[in-house]
């Protein structure tokens, strides 16, 4: 009796690892791509990526023509809630059962690195447009990443450098405390070091911080002549806010590390009118980005963010290489995807590093004062263009998956 | 030294003097509570929709009719607490001799339809009220620079606490309230209309929050989420102040926003969970809380 219940036992567990096996090895190349939108429906970042995103990757799949491979293009999407563990289950389901060749959107980089993390085991491409930390082709880079839009070195290099350099020496940090608020505040720290400034404190405020007053008066009293916030989304908001009502604004300058458009908007144009910021993006900046940017907003609604577009322009690049290769087998789309270079209203002067690293050109610009705007969507006017050699840090040898 | 110690002593009274004015907020949203968890017994989880609801119709208000800030003050608390009332009615009476734990539920629910609802009409990056002309500006003290607006809302929330506390525990008004929350069926027997009393009490308990709505909204962002962020906060200011007692509550409230202003300033990582360090640490000594009567 014993002796059964061994053999059950033992046969259930390697029908269970060869099951698992088979999973492992799976990657759908069935000939018929379905690409999965991974983002955050109803929470913080909804305005940024949530529905938005989806919209960018069906106009992708639209203006390419909606057919690859001769068969139809499919899309299926989930709302993330910002959760790895829910985001890590939805990628298993989408890659081992529907055939999901990749997942795009991807919103908050512990997302984006749950998902990462399962599509290396499956071998399926991970598309992330809509986090930050530059983790993804750094500490944990594998051969499947692909991260477009920007990452945290480019939002150092692009707002800290210049203000260093223009003399403003020293810092105090105002940080999210989480992975991604502690990565940006490492990389400004260390631009700011490198460039001859000095880091004079931070204060490390926890995510969803209404109320900032508190940190601003230690930021005042920490005779700074910058006051950097390494934070996202509503505390960038909250935070400009009470900088302003303390009178901080006055004495100090305030630089936004991470400001999307929806956020920019939500600014008061009195205290945030003259602060500069990199983006990735911007919709008004010539007449393809308009062109592009107005078909957007008939469907959504609103302006796209640099995220939207990324989106859009990763998706555009992926069909692209899907199409010269011939195949959906993600090593050979992968291979493809690196040699071509992306080209649209978007990635400009842009190349796909080995690495999975999407360089292009970012854009310095500065967030317009009340009587410089037009009407709501005018908020930025573009300072200048910084190349993407500059924005980005050089590929590490260790993630060359050439 | 004795510079640099100064220099620490001027600090240390701007965080106490900011965590006052964080307190006096917290006293103003856990009065609401308060009275509707304390007196009525609900608990209540929509009060933080409520009060993201006051925000956002002082928004729209201004926006669409022209309302400026100071009728919205009235006007808001009003509008916020008709719609208390429809709820109460409604939806939390049919379940009122049902156990606690179905009004939870619906409350909760029915904060989450409603922040819903809110993300998907205005987005979740939050719109930006203007600080009212007359209150803009500050006063240059010696130790901090303290803004025109938050020096109003310190005195604001003084006023409407005491004034609240003052008709609950001194006025007949507010001794037919508590005799009718404590004994409904005699006080039914001397003629008092009880439903009535509860759904106007829950309806004031409502217009509460939208009023800290109002006060909120030039100060933070006014998004969808703002009122889940501090349910909790006030939820936990209301069990250390013990449940019933309206003093207990703005006191506790005014206290748990120096204490939490002091985390903020010696270890900020913890200034999110310090009120409910304290939380556990006051129910485990005197679990009906600092100012509740031991049943």
């Amino acid at each position: 009796m014993k002796k059964t219940n061994k053999t059950v036992l033992s046969a259930v567990v390697s029908g269970v690892i060869a099951a698992t096996m088979a999973c492992g090895a799976q990657a759908a190349t069935d000939g018929q791509v379905k690409l999965g939108v991974l983002a955050d429906m109803g929470g913080t970042y909804a305005d940024i990526c949530g529905k938005g995103c989806v919209t960018a990757t069906k106009m992708a799949i639209e203006d390419f023509g909606g057919n690859v491979l001769d068969k139809p293009i499919e899309i299926v999407s989930a709302d993330s809630q910002l959760k790895p563990d829910i985001a890590s289950a939805i990628a298993r389901k989408w890659v081992e059962d529907q055939g999901v060749d990749a997942i795009g959107g991807l919103v908050s980089s512990a997302v984006s690195g749950a998902v990462s993390k399962v599509n290396a085991d499956t071998k399926n491409i991970t598309l992330i447009s809509g986090s930050a930390s530059n983790t993804f082709t750094t500490k944990t880079c594998n051969p499947y990443n692909v991260h477009w839009t920007y990452n945290v070195v480019a939002l150092a290099n692009g707002t800290v450098k210049p203000m260093v350099q223009a003399g403003k020496k020293k810092w105090f940090f105002i940080t999210a405390d989480y992975s991604f608020g502690h990565a940006l505040e490492g990389m400004a720290s260390k631009v700011i070091n490198e460039n001859g400034g000095e880091v004079l404190g931070h204060v490390r405020a926890p995510l969803g911080t209404t109320d900032f007053s508190s940190y601003i008066l230690q930021a005042q009293a920490s005779g700074a002549d910058v006051v950097a916030l390494a934070n996202a989304g509503n505390d960038t908001v909250n935070a400009l806010k009470a900088a302003s009502e303390f009178g901080l604004t006055e004495q100090m300058d305030v630089a936004g590390l991470l400001v999307f458009t929806p956020n920019a908007q939500a600014m008061d144009p009195a205290s945030a009118g003259g602060m500069r910021l990199t983006s990735g993006f911007y919709w008004d900046m010539d007449k393809e980005t308009r062109d592009w940017s107005k078909r957007f907003e008939q469907r959504h609604g609103e302006i796209p963010s640099m995220i939207h577009a990324g989106v859009y322009s990763v998706t555009t690049h992926y069909l692209n290489a899907v199409k010269a290769a011939g195949t959906d087998e993600s090593d050979v789309v992968m291979k493809k995807m690196k040699e071509m270079k992306p080209n649209d209203f978007f990635a400009r002067n842009a190349t796909l590093r080995p690495d999975g690293r999407m360089v292009h050109d970012m854009l310095y610009v500065e967030i317009k004062k009340q009587e410089e705007r037009k009407d709501k969507n005018d908020i930025y006017k573009i300072i200048k263009v910084i190349s993407g050699d500059e924005a980005y840090s050089p590929m590490q040898p260790q993630c060359n998956f050439s | 030294m004795a510079s640099l110690f100064d220099i620490n002593l001027f600090a240390l009274f701007g965080q106490l003097l900011v965590g006052l004015i964080n307190g006096s907020f917290y006293a103003l949203l856990s009065l609401g509570l308060a009275i509707i968890f304390g007196l009525l017994k609900i608990i209540n989880f929509a009060q933080g929709a409520m009060y993201m609801l006051g925000a956002f119709v002082a928004l729209l208000a201004l926006k669409f009719m022209g309302v400026n800030y100071w009728f919205a003050l009235i006007l808001v608390p009003l509008t916020v607490g008709l719609v208390g009332v429809l709820m109460e009615r409604f939806l939390i009476r049919p379940i009122a001799n049902e156990d606690h734990l179905y009004s939870l539920l619906l409350t909760f629910g029915l904060a989450l339809i409603i922040q819903g609802s809110f993300t998907h009409m205005f987005g979740s990056s939050g719109l930006s009220y203007a600080v009212p002309e007359a209150l803009k500006g500050g006063t240059k003290l010696p130790f901090m620079y303290l803004p025109n607006y938050r020096a109003w809302i310190i005195i604001v929330s003084v006023i409407v606490c005491a004034g609240t506390w003052w008709m609950i525990e001194k006025t007949n008004l507010g001794a037919y309230l508590r005799a009718g929350t404590e004994n409904p069926q005699l006080m039914q027997a001397f003629g008092i209309n009880v439903p009535l009393i509860v759904t106007l009490t829950f309806g004031f308990g409502v217009a509460l929050a939208g009023f800290a709505g109002v006060m909120a909204a030039p100060v933070y962002s006014v998004s969808p989420d703002m009122g889940s962020n501090i349910l909790i906060v006030v939820f936990a200011i209301v069990v250390i102040g013990g449940m019933g007692s309206i003093g207990g509550a703005i006191i506790t409230g005014l206290g748990m926003g120096v204490v939490e202003g002091l985390t903020k300033y010696f270890y900020p990582e913890a200034s999110n969970t310090v009120i409910f360090l304290v939380m556990v640490i006051v129910l485990l000594l005197k679990p009906a809380g600092l100012f509740g009567k031991e049943a």
